[in-house]
């Protein structure tokens, strides 16, 4: 999977789509963006910063938050140790290490209501790898939002889910709060319409077409690579 | 759904309080024991408590890091030079030898670590062996500062104070205790990094190290730390066992010492810091008792390693847990039915 050419800006608080056929380089887009890859020429840019020099923690740490297309999870650990890793990260408790994780109070309280604003409450103690794989998705989106990024990466956040499943899951989404950048990469094209601001697609890693859904709904190309698929 | 909640926690209550009266009963058996046995298994308990020191601190790098290091004899034998060098040259007391040992494990590691970790997985496991194995043909070959294979010899046992209120670990019994507090404090600090959020961090690299960068962990230096922290315990220990024995052997950094620990780990349970500790009892015990009865006593110890592997890779910890749930269950049913 290639990207090539693909220059778009995204404001601030935005949401916008990412779509496209499969093998589109979307993915390989948001590995781009992460520091996951490193890109052969191009730049990217947070804010005014150049970040393409930065591997993938101090992105992180910038702000940049992600999920991924295949779970992507500490699976021997439990619900509440997962979501406790990339808490305690943002909270800059990471190296405290002489005294119990347990005794940090505001670490407990911020675990403990992600979860339930997730409904994964009850399933705290679990093992990540005995979740279903739906509830393995939401956890897997709380990691990313225990970061409390600036710009959130979801990659296929409803992938594989139930219907009841994603409109839980979509109606999470349009709940974040609005100064998080968002970007998506969905082939769900109801969920794609309910989300987005602004879309962009993709085509053999290439930007085909750039706007809003009713531009992009009406636009030549796109209808040619999506019925030329079908 | 509420009553079986409660009786579980029942069920847990009594384990735990169990484990209080095992634990107490422990510490008492610990302090008496110098006065209930012969000398020879005095030394044998000296043994198994130094060893379990290594043990645990390799577990902080195999067993919760998930870094395979097959070199860890390198810091053992290090402390135990270091000690030998400094007691020799300079003094016996602790207040000097033990920050001797410390600082220079830890820079040790440093350098050593600085460029394993860049490593992962069969090459780290190698990187690590060639730092042991660099250092152990350093102490044979290097024979005018080492001693060569004969090792450092006249290694007084630890002071500690000064002048006329100085006290020498001199007798075997007094030395026992000194390693005891040791251990206790080794085991206690240890239990502390590992509940600590640092501790969940090291877990979450073992897990899934991608993920941790992408939450915004710079691992580099989380496994470096880990890598210094192992090392500077196996280093004590190392310390501890040249005190002992008054003797640093090149041994102590052969690649044999470190498969030896790494066994340890494996038969007691990686990853929960107990483990360690049996497995360090059974692999220093085992040979003990079985000599007694067969000259084919490696032999019989491999086959409890193979079985190990085999059927059991968690451990004594991984068997005593199943055994735990298994009765956790069955209670469960008796109150059902009652």
């Amino acid at each position: 999977m290639a990207v090539n050419n693909v220059s778009i800006s995204v404001e601030p608080g935005e949401r916008r789509a990412i779509i496209g056929p499969n093998g589109a380089g979307k993915t390989t887009f948001f590995n781009l963006l992460s520091g996951e890859l490193a890109p052969l020429s191009g730049r990217i840019f947070l804010d005014e910063q150049d970040i393409t020099p930065l591997p993938v923690h101090e992105r992180a740490r910038l702000g940049i938050g992600r999920t991924f297309q295949r779970n992507n999870l500490f699976l021997g650990l439990t619900v509440y140790e997962n979501v406790q890793l990339a808490v305690q990260q943002r909270l800059g408790l990471a190296s405290r290490w002489l005294r119990p994780a347990r005794t940090f109070e505001a670490l407990r309280q911020e675990v403990l209501e992600l979860l339930r604003a997730l409904g994964l409450e009850e399933r705290l103690f679990e093992p990540a790898s005995s979740l279903s794989y739906g509830e393995q998705r939401q956890l897997e989106i709380a990691l990313a939002l225990a970061m409390k990024p600036r710009v959130l990466l979801l990659d296929e956040p409803t992938a594989g889910m139930s219907p009841a499943e994603t409109t839980a899951m979509v109606e999470m989404i349009a709940s974040l709060p609005r100064d998080v950048t968002l970007l998506i990469i969905e082939h769900d094209m109801d969920v794609v319409f309910s989300l987005a601001d602004r879309i962009t697609v993709l085509h053999y890693g290439e930007v085909i077409a750039d706007g809003t859904p009713e531009e992009v709904k009406g636009n030549p190309r796109v209808l040619e690579v999506y019925l030329g698929e079908a | 759904m509420a009553a079986i909640a409660s009786r579980l926690a029942r069920v847990r209550l009594q384990f735990a309080q169990r484990r209080t009266w095992a634990l107490l009963l422990l510490a008492v058996v610990a302090v008496l024991y110098p006065y209930l046995v012969r000398p020879y298994h005095l030394s044998l308990a000296i043994e198994v408590l130094i060893f379990a020191i290594f043990a645990m601190s390799l577990d902080i790098l195999l067993g919760y890091t998930g870094l395979v290091s097959f070199g860890h004899a390198a810091f053992f034998g290090l402390g135990a030079y270091l000690v030998a060098y400094t007691t020799i040259g300079l003094t016996n007391n602790l207040a000097v030898t033990l920050p001797v040992v410390v600082v220079g494990t830890a820079l040790a590691a440093l350098v050593a670590g600085f460029f394993a970790i860049r490593t992962s997985g069969i090459y780290f496991l190698m990187v690590t062996l060639a730092f042991a194995q660099m250092l152990f043909s350093i102490a044979i070959r290097w024979s005018s500062v080492t001693g060569g294979s004969d090792g450092l010899s006249g290694v007084s046992r630890p002071a500690i104070g000064v002048g006329p209120l100085s006290y020498t670990f001199d007798s075997r019994t007094s030395f026992y205790y000194l390693v005891l507090a040791f251990f206790l404090l080794s085991w206690w600090v240890l239990r502390r990094i590992v509940d600590s959020p640092f501790g969940w961090t090291l877990r979450g690299i073992r897990e899934n190290e991608q993920r941790m960068l992408a939450l915004g962990y710079n691992t580099f230096r989380y496994k470096m730390a880990a890598f210094v922290i192992a090392g500077v315990f196996a280093g004590i220990a190392g310390m501890l066992l040249a005190q002992f024995f008054r003797h640093a052997a090149p041994e102590n950094l052969y690649w044999t010492t470190s498969g030896q620990v790494m066994i340890m780990l494996i038969v007691g349970g990686t990853g929960t810091l107990t483990g360690p500790i049996l497995g360090a009892a059974v692999i220093r015990l085992l040979p003990n008792y079985l000599s007694t009865y067969t000259d084919r006593w490696q032999t019989v110890l491999g086959l409890t390693f193979i079985l190990f592997v085999l059927f059991a890779p968690q451990g004594i910890m991984g068997l005593i847990q199943r055994f735990r749930q298994r009765g956790e269950r069955r209670e469960h049913s008796e109150n059902r039915t009652s």
